[in-house]
C-alpha cells in the first residue's frame, strides 16, 4: 500500500502556543479537550501508538514459550504476563484515540509496516531463559522509561503509565526470579541464562533510542514535557540499576568496557552498535519479518470473526429496534 | 511407563480410584487450557486475546490445583509438575475432546462451549461433594467456568447467527466435534468407586441437562445439532487420539530435557 502523504503541519497561533507553554511550565496536565499545538498532538500520537504497537508485538516473542514453559506455575505467570501486555496495548490504543485518531487506522499502519514498534521485539526467543531476560531487562527498561513518562504533560498518557508501570514492575520481578533460579541451577541452566543475557543485553540498551546527539527533536520534547529525561540519562539509569542485579546472581555482561566510575557513581559501558539498531529499525532485524507476518496472519485469519460479530450485532440491533 | 488397561469388560481394577478420578478432572482442564493458550497473541481481535488468555489461565490453574490434589492423594511424592511433565501420553486421563488441535476460531469456541456447558454441571455436582478439598476447588472453578460458558455461548451465537461464512465454520466445527462429546458422560468403575469418597456425580442427569443447554444455544445460533452417532472414547483409560502425543512433546520438552532441575 502507498503510504499516505503526510499533510503539512498548519502554523499554530503564537498566542495559543505561548499560553500552552505557560501551562506546561506551571506543571499543568494537558487534557484531550484542551488546545494543543499540532506538533505536540502528532508527537504524542506517534509515541503512544508506537507504545501500543510494542505491547502487542511484544506478545509474540514471549507467547512463543507459553506452550513450553517448564512448570505449571511458570506457564500461568507467562500467560498472565502476555495477557497483561494485551491489556496495555488496548489501554494505550484507547488513550491514543483521545488525540483524535482511530485505533483501526493505527493497527492498519502497523500491518502496513509504516508504524514502528520497539526494536527489541525483533529479536528471537531461543531458550526458556529468554523469558527471564525479557521480564528482567525489557520490562525493566520499560519501567525506567515509563516511570518518567508517568510525569509527562499529556494527562491520558501519564495516567496510563502509572497504571501500566505497576504491572511492569510485577513482570520485572517475575523475570528476575526466573533469571536468579536459572543462575543458581544446574550447569546447563546457568549456561542457558548467561547466553540469554549475552544476547539480550545490547538490544536492551538500544531500547532507549539513539544517543541524544542524534535525536533532533529532543529539546522541544523536553520543553513540552513529552519527554522528561534524555535517552542517554535513562539508559545510564537502567545500567546502574541492572549491573548489581546481575552481579548478585553471578552473571556477567558481554561488555569488556563495563566499569564502575566512582566519580560519577555510574557504571560506564562500551560503545553501542548503532548500525545494528538502525538496521533493525529499518526492518532488517532477525525477526522483523516474522513478527509482522504473525500480526498480519492473526488479522487476516480474524477477519471473518470480526465480520460475524459485526453482522450479529447489526441483526440484533435491528431486531431490538423492530421489537420496540 | 505403565500399559493402560483395556476398555470394557476386560478392564483391570484401578488401584486408586480417587487418584484416577482427580487425574481425569485435572487433565481435562490442563490440556484444554494448553490448547487455548496456543492462541495467545494470535487472536482475531485484541479484546479476544485478553479473554482467551484469561480462560487459558483459569483452566491451567484449575488443572494445576487438581493435579496437586491428585498427587497428594496418590501419596507417592509426585506434585502437579511431576504429573503434568513426566507422565507419558497413555497416562493422561483427559477426554479426547480437549486434546484435539485448536483448529480455527469457530472450532476453538464451539469446543470450549461444549466443554464449558459440561464443566459447570460437573463442578456444580462436585462442589456438593463431601470430599472437602475437591468441593473447595470445584466451587472456585465453577465461578470461573460460568464466565467461560457465557463467553463461549456468546461466540456460538455470534458465529452461528453472524455471516454465511461464520455459520458454515461453526456448523462444521459442531459436526466435527460432536462424536467427541459422548465420552464426557461415560461412567465406569472409577465413578462408582469414588462414591465412597463422597463424590457423587450423576453422569446421566448431567448429560440430559447438558443436552438441553446445548440444544437451546445452538437453536438460537441457527445451528443444526448433528444426529447421534458413533462416539469416540478411550481418553479416560489413556487411549488418545494421535494429537495428544505431539502436544505433550511440546509441553514437556524443556522440563524433560533437564531432569531434576528447578524452574
Ligand atoms: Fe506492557
Ligand atoms: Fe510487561
Ligand atoms: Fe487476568
Amino acid at each position: 500500500m502507498e503510504p499516505l502523504p503526510t499533510p503539512p503541519i498548519p502554523a499554530d497561533d503564537p498566542a495559543l502556543v505561548a499560553a500552552f507553554e505557560a501551562r506546561i511550565a506551571a506543571g499543568e496536565s494537558i487534557e484531550p479537550k484542551d488546545w494543543m499545538p499540532e506538533r505536540y498532538r502528532r508527537q504524542l500520537t506517534r509515541m503512544m501508538s508506537q507504545h501500543a504497537h510494542s505491547e502487542v508485538v511484544g506478545m509474540l516473542p514471549e507467547g512463543n514459550w507459553i506452550t513450553r514453559a517448564p512448570s505449571l506455575r511458570r506457564k500461568m505467570c507467562l500467560i498472565a504476563k502476555v495477557q497483561d501486555e494485551a491489556g496495555h496495548g488496548l489501554y494505550i490504543y484507547c488513550g491514543t484515540e483521545t488525540l483524535g485518531v482511530d485505533r483501526h487506522d493505527l493497527v492498519q499502519q502497523l500491518l502496513d509496516g509504516t508504524a514502528k514498534y520497539s526494536s527489541i521485539f525483533n529479536y528471537p526467543t531461543l531458550t526458556w531463559a529468554d523469558i527471564g531476560c525479557i521480564g528482567w531487562l525489557v520490562d525493566g527498561a520499560a519501567i525506567v522509561n515509563q516511570t518518567v513518562l508517568a510525569k509527562a504533560s499529556y494527562g491520558p498518557y501519564a495516567r496510563a503509565m502509572v497504571r501500566i508501570c505497576k504491572e511492569e514492575n510485577f513482570h520485572k520481578r517475575q523475570g528476575y526470579e526466573i533469571v536468579a533460579t536459572l543462575a543458581n541451577g544446574t550447569p546447563a541452566q546457568k549456561a542457558m541464562v548467561q547466553d540469554a543475557l549475552n544476547r539480550w543485553w545490547w538490544p536492551s540498551l538500544m531500547m532507549f533510542g539513539p544517543s541524544d546527539a542524534e535525536s533532533p527533536n529532543s529539546a522541544e520534547l523536553l520543553k513540552w514535557r513529552v519527554k522528561r529525561k534524555t535517552n542517554d540519562e535513562l539508559r545510564q539509569r537502567f545500567v546502574n540499576l541492572t549491573v548489581p542485579q546481575a552481579q548478585a546472581v553471578g552473571l556477567s555482561f558481554p561488555d569488556p568496557d563495563l566499569r564502575y566510575d566512582a566519580a560519577s557513581e555510574d557504571w560506564k559501558f562500551g560503545a553501542i552498535d548503532w548500525d545494528e539498531f538502525f538496521a533493525v529499525i529499518k526492518g532488517n532485524g532477525p525477526c522483523n519479518h516474522e513478527r509482522l507476518a504473525a500480526r498480519r496472519k492473526a488479522h487476516d485469519d480474524g477477519l471473518w470473526v470480526r465480520e460475524a460479530a459485526a453482522a450479529y450485532a447489526a441483526k440484533h440491533l435491528a431486531r431490538t429496534t423492530e421489537a420496540a | 511407563m505403565s500399559v493402560p488397561p483395556v476398555a470394557g469388560a476386560r478392564e483391570t481394577p484401578v488401584a486408586n480410584p480417587l487418584f484416577e478420578y482427580l487425574l481425569r478432572l485435572g487433565d481435562d482442564r490442563l490440556v484444554l487450557g494448553h490448547r487455548m493458550s496456543e492462541w495467545c497473541g494470535h487472536g482475531p481481535i485484541l479484546e479476544e486475546d485478553i479473554a482467551m488468555a484469561n480462560i487459558a489461565l483459569d483452566l491451567v490453574g484449575q488443572g494445576s490445583s487438581l493435579l496437586q490434589l491428585a498427587g497428594v492423594t496418590e501419596g507417592a511424592g509426585r506434585d502437579e509438575d511431576a504429573l503434568a511433565y513426566f507422565r507419558g501420553e497413555p497416562e493422561f486421563r483427559n477426554a479426547q475432546l480437549v486434546e484435539l488441535p485448536k483448529g480455527d476460531f469457530a472450532f476453538t469456541m464451539v469446543r470450549q462451549f461444549l466443554f464449558d456447558a459440561y464443566s459447570v454441571l460437573q463442578l456444580d455436582a462436585l462442589q456438593k461433594s463431601t470430599f472437602a478439598p475437591l468441593a473447595g476447588l470445584a466451587s472456585k472453578a465453577l465461578k470461573e467456568d460460568s464466565y467461560h460458558l457465557r463467553h463461549s455461548s456468546d461466540w456460538v451465537l455470534r458465529l452461528g447467527d453472524g455471516t454465511a461464512e461464520s455459520h458454515a465454520r461453526a456448523q462444521a466445527a459442531l459436526d466435527e466435534l460432536w462424536r467427541f462429546t459422548g465420552e464426557l458422560f461415560e461412567s465406569d468403575a472409577v465413578d462408582e468407586a469414588v462414591r465412597d469418597n463422597g463424590i457423587v456425580v450423576d453422569q446421566a442427569a448431567i448429560q440430559s441437562r447438558w443436552q438441553q443447554v446445548v440444544a437451546d444455544v445452538t437453536r438460537r445460533a441457527t445451528l443444526t445439532l448433528p444426529p447421534a452417532g458413533a462416539s469416540a472414547s478411550g481418553g479416560r483409560r489413556g487411549r488418545h487420539t494421535e494429537f495428544l502425543g505431539h502436544m505433550l512433546a511440546e509441553m514437556q520438552i524443556v522440563a524433560r530435557s533437564h531432569p531434576g532441575a528447578k524452574w
